[in-house]
């Protein structure tokens, strides 16, 4: 709970978190180096008294976790969004039997998705019948940039994908997380291109895809197809991180996103470990779009910040608010309309 | 003996290559890290990229364009591109040396060669500018009826600050490259396809183009931010870019 200087008081879902492995020990090659150097990279976007030395980065421990997300960090629910990366790393960068124990220590806050590979075809599916049973997974994470093998990534609209989305649908895996990024077959077209999620999110009105990071780097395209799809959303992870270091940017995205999705379609995650919920949701409390903006959007009201810090999460993921005994009685089926029409 | 007016001349050359998603120049994003101007005239440059991970086909349009940029200087005799720390730089360096096509690089990987990306990337790059300019002009007072029936010539016959010439300019010179020919007649603000603005509501073109600008501009950002953190954390030193790397804005394009 996030409580406001007047005294009320908010409900936070952390939207996308983490528990990764990137130590030395588990890297399996210069690909694993370089994907959590990478990482750290990212993370230098945190103010300065946020930031790690790259060895507890690589590796933290839970006790880390719970400090970060749930004591200082105001987050009553946080939903696990795992990537396996096991041409990277020996044991998964994340590693959802861990997940699944961290879980149990933590009855009721926290959620953990799954995730699957189409290119695992048909051993997959079974494979992510076994996990959906053992695991009760609401939801997965899609890394369509995940390297196995030869393959350097691959689309949702993908025949494979396209039997692993209606396997899910089967399984109530609802909410299917897209991180949308590059190295995608084949390369001469645009890797980052967001068109695939429109295609699957018509074919698949039942579930619910939350686009991670709003589509970055293509923003616009995401807005326009979001704008048409009641079923897409945008989750926040990366974007928000711009709050600290370049405040006017992160205003004009929200209020892109406001405009062409609505209050009722965005979703805070950290991305913990990359960034620490406490100062993310501290300065999206403050925020105000600065007046230029807010005269073509509107300003973002205390209403939408609430909605995005953790109301809208609750409804897909039927979690109940304390205080308010009719939330989450929809999961999610109540698609909202989209706030503008690109016509 | 290195000649310094050259090694100038070929990082003047290199500034008008542009990184296609954020449509700014490579030397003003920092990725060009050295110039070698060999006394028999062969030129040796170097670049890298914000991360491991960043999209070959977009590295080897900029590799190829480099190539392009400084062969196309007459005292070149030859030219070599070397991209360092990314997962395909050997595939890439040895393409461009041979003046393949991207195909012949990533064998199987590909269904085509990158005309269409390119062509993609022009079009956000044009309305990126158009959208600066039209601004830039709205501030000015003229009127979304002048914008819908302006022609070339007119826009050309503005008297407008050094700041409305440069965005004239950064505009006009991607326009031309979209629409090859003569175009001293035609409209001078069509869409990316080509259409007039007569059907468009002049409020939603805008803020649809506004759009494209702000990616650029965070894609930007975000390629500067991680550049830098990688270069700290690789304990690179003796930066050769340095001063052109500040350089922040569109008007560092240097596109005249």
């Amino acid at each position: 709970m996030f409580t406001t200087k007047s005294g009320e008081k908010i409900f936070i879902v952390d939207g996308h978190v983490t528990l990764w492995d990137g130590s030395d020990e588990n890297i399996k090659n210069r690909y694993g180096e370089e994907f959590i150097k990478c990482f750290y990279d990212y993370h230098k976007l945190s103010p300065q008294e946020y930031i790690w030395p790259y060895k507890k980065y690589q590796k933290y421990s839970e006790e880390d976790f719970e400090q970060d997300v749930f004591q200082n960090g105001y987050v009553d629910v946080a939903i696990f969004n795992p990537q396996f990366l096991g041409d990277f790393y020996y044991s998964g960068f994340s590693n959802v039997a861990r997940n699944e124990g961290f879980r149990k220590k933590h009855p009721g806050q926290v959620i953990t998705n799954g995730y699957w590979d189409p290119r695992n075809e048909e051993v997959g599916l079974k494979q992510l019948e076994e996990d959906v049973q053992r695991y009760k997974w609401p939801g997965v994470k899609l890394y369509t940039a995940e390297w196995k093998g030869d393959s350097k990534g691959w689309k949702l609209t993908d025949p494979w994908s396209y039997r692993y989305l209606e396997r899910s649908q089967e399984l109530g895996l609802k909410n299917i997380h897209v991180h949308k990024g590059p190295t995608i077959r084949p390369l001469n077209k645009d890797a980052f291109d967001v068109g695939d999620v429109d295609e699957v999110a018509s074919m698949f009105p039942k579930l619910n895809f939350i686009v991670e990071h709003c589509g970055l780097p293509r923003l616009s395209d995401f807005c326009y197809i979001a704008a048409q799809e009641p079923n897409v959303y945008a989750g926040l992870a990366v974007a928000i991180a711009l709050i600290h270091t370049r405040p006017r940017y992160f205003s004009e995205i929200i209020s892109e996103l406001l405009f062409w999705l609505g209050p009722d379609r965005i979703l805070f995650g950290s991305d913990y470990a990359l960034w620490q919920p406490k100062w993310l949701i501290e300065r999206f409390i403050d925020l105000e779009l600065p007046e230029d903006l807010a005269a073509e959007t509107g300003q973002i009201t205390f209403e939408a910040k609430k909605k995005i810090l953790g109301e809208n999460a609750a409804r897909l993921y039927n979690i109940e608010i304390p205080g308010r005994n009719e939330s989450g009685a929809q999961a999610g089926s109540q698609k909202p309309e989209p706030a503008a029409s690109v016509a | 003996m290195i000649c310094v007016d050259r090694t100038e001349e070929v990082w003047s050359a290199l500034s008008v290559v542009t990184d296609p998603e954020i449509d700014e120049s490579v030397v003003s994003l920092d990725f060009v890290t050295d110039v070698k101007v060999a006394s028999d005239s062969r030129v040796e440059i170097d670049f890298r990229l914000p991360t491991y991970w960043c999209a070959p086909n977009f590295a080897f349009l900029m590799a190829s364009d480099m190539r392009d940029a400084v062969a196309a200087l007459e005292w070149v005799t030859e030219v070599s591109v070397k991209l360092s720390d990314h997962f395909s730089a050997d595939l890439i360096n040895r393409s461009v040396a041979l003046r393949q096509d991207f195909r012949d690089a990533f064998p199987g990987e590909t269904d085509g060669d990158l005309s269409s990306i390119r062509r993609k990337f022009l079009g956000y790059a044009f309305e990126r500018r158009q959208e600066l300019l039209l601004r830039y002009l709205v501030a000015k007072g003229q009127t979304p009826d002048w914008f819908r029936r302006a022609l070339l010539s007119e826009l050309m016959a503005l008297p407008l600050d050094p700041e409305g010439i440069s965005l004239r300019n950064l505009y006009l010179f991607t326009m031309r490259r979209m629409i090859p020919g003569g175009l001293q007649e035609s409209l001078a603000f069509v869409t990316v396809n080509g259409e007039s603005l007569e059907a468009q509501d002049f409020k939603a073109y805008l803020r649809q183009i506004t759009g494209v600008r702000r990616t650029a501009e965070f894609n930007g950002f975000l390629c500067r931010s991680l550049l830098t953190e990688r270069v700290k954390r690789m304990g690179e030193t003796g930066d050769k870019g340095e001063g052109r790397s500040t350089k922040d804005d569109l008007s560092a394009n240097g596109e005249r």
